[in-house]
């Protein structure tokens, strides 16, 4: 039976598509059999930033409205055979996820895949709160900036209230994923430090991605981070926050791009 | 960071450029309330093996691959095999 993972954050343009792309291919390259879900009903991106963009003929909304079996939406990912995508829908009618239907495309996905990852939209919508509603386990977006970390405090609250687990007196399991992250910024004091938001928000941290311009190229081929420079810096932040998830325990680390004269910085202890 | 990879990445704007030229193209085509090329090809491929054969919705399997001139549609059908072992099984 797999774990279900949702990536949530309130506050939109934070990661979260970055991070679940980056984060399902990781796990998928440790051998895991994946599935990335898309939940921003009607601004679908991560079709994109995996490069699947022309392969769509089915979507979530298809499945959950019985014109398409799970099987036909799934997309198995080019580079990673272990690897699937559930595209969301075009469509603007929200009230498209339906509770049932999302309790029975998450259900059928768990007796699939060891990982089941939902990527939210921004926001507390329906979208949002479908996204975490059957959630094991979920990884905070934040960005070190005041709005972000306002808006994370809000998702966390309904974690901890609105999701299946929640209602049973069960508990979803939270990890901070800090992205954006400047180093000598965050030194200087022009940005908030990793514990300040630790402090703030109080729940454990999974990683510290970088601030690097290797995101943007991946997103621009269409593929995660992870897997189109393997050896830059968010990639091998990424990579560790994965292997926290899967249960290693690593010593945390902010990892650099800038090798020779900022080598110092490899490998600097965080928090 | 060497020549190489620095060349590499100034190479991905264009990639993107050119990606979302060929999806925006397919996506202002059928958002705007056309029905979707795929899914009426789909339907009427279907019917047209369904008068002769009886085909089980869940042994099709349907890719796609949008492309800027030319896009491919393939569909995969498993037609059960006329074998009068098959045919007494139906009747």
């Amino acid at each position: 039976m797999g774990k279900v993972l949702v990536v949530t954050s309130g506050k939109g343009g934070v990661g979260k598509t970055t991070s679940t792309a980056a984060l399902g291919a990781a796990l998928a390259h440790s051998g895991k059999s994946v599935v990335l879900v898309d939940f921003d009903v009607g601004l679908r991106n991560l079709d994109l930033i995996m490069g699947a963009e022309r392969r769509v003929v089915f979507d979530l909304v298809n499945v959950i409205q019985g014109h398409a079996k799970l099987a036909q939406a799934l997309i198995r990912d080019k580079r990673l055979e272990n690897l699937s995508l559930l595209p969301a829908s075009q469509t603007r009618d929200k009230d498209a996820l339906t509770e049932e239907g999302v309790a029975l495309v998450i259900a059928e996905l768990k007796e699939k895949f060891d990982w089941v990852i939902c990527d939210s939209p921004a926001g507390i919508e329906r979208g949002a709160t479908m996204a975490m509603r059957h959630a094991d386990v979920a990884v905070v977006v934040t960005n070190p900036e005041v709005s972000s970390v306002r808006d994370s405090d809000r998702i966390i609250g309904l974690l901890d209230s609105k999701t299946e687990r929640a209602e049973k007196g069960e508990r979803v399991e939270k990890h901070l994923l800090l992205t954006r992250y400047d180093q000598a910024r965050a030194e200087r004091g022009e940005m908030l430090k990793t514990e300040d938001v630790l402090e703030i928000l109080s729940i454990p941290l999974l990683g510290i991605i970088p601030e690097s311009r290797e995101v943007l190229r991946a997103s621009n081929v269409g593929a995660p981070v992870t897997l189109s420079n393997p050896q830059s810096a968010p990639a091998r932040a990424y990579a560790d926050a994965a292997r926290r998830l899967a249960g290693d325990t690593i010593a945390m680390s902010i990892p650099t791009d800038r090798r020779g004269l900022f080598d110092k910085f490899f490998g600097r202890r965080a928090a | 960071m060497n020549l190489l990879s620095f060349l590499r990445r100034r190479s991905s704007a264009p990639i993107a450029r050119e990606r979302l030229q060929i999806l925006l193209a397919h996506e202002r085509a059928t958002v705007g309330g056309q029905p979707d090329l795929v899914a009426v090809l789909r339907e009427e491929i279907l019917a047209v093996i369904r008068k002769h054969v009886n085909v089980d919705g869940d042994k099709v399997q349907v890719k796609m691959d949008r492309g800027g001139s030319v896009s491919t549609l393939e569909v995969d059908i498993e037609i059960p095999s006329l074998t009068p072992a098959a045919e007494a099984v139906a009747a």
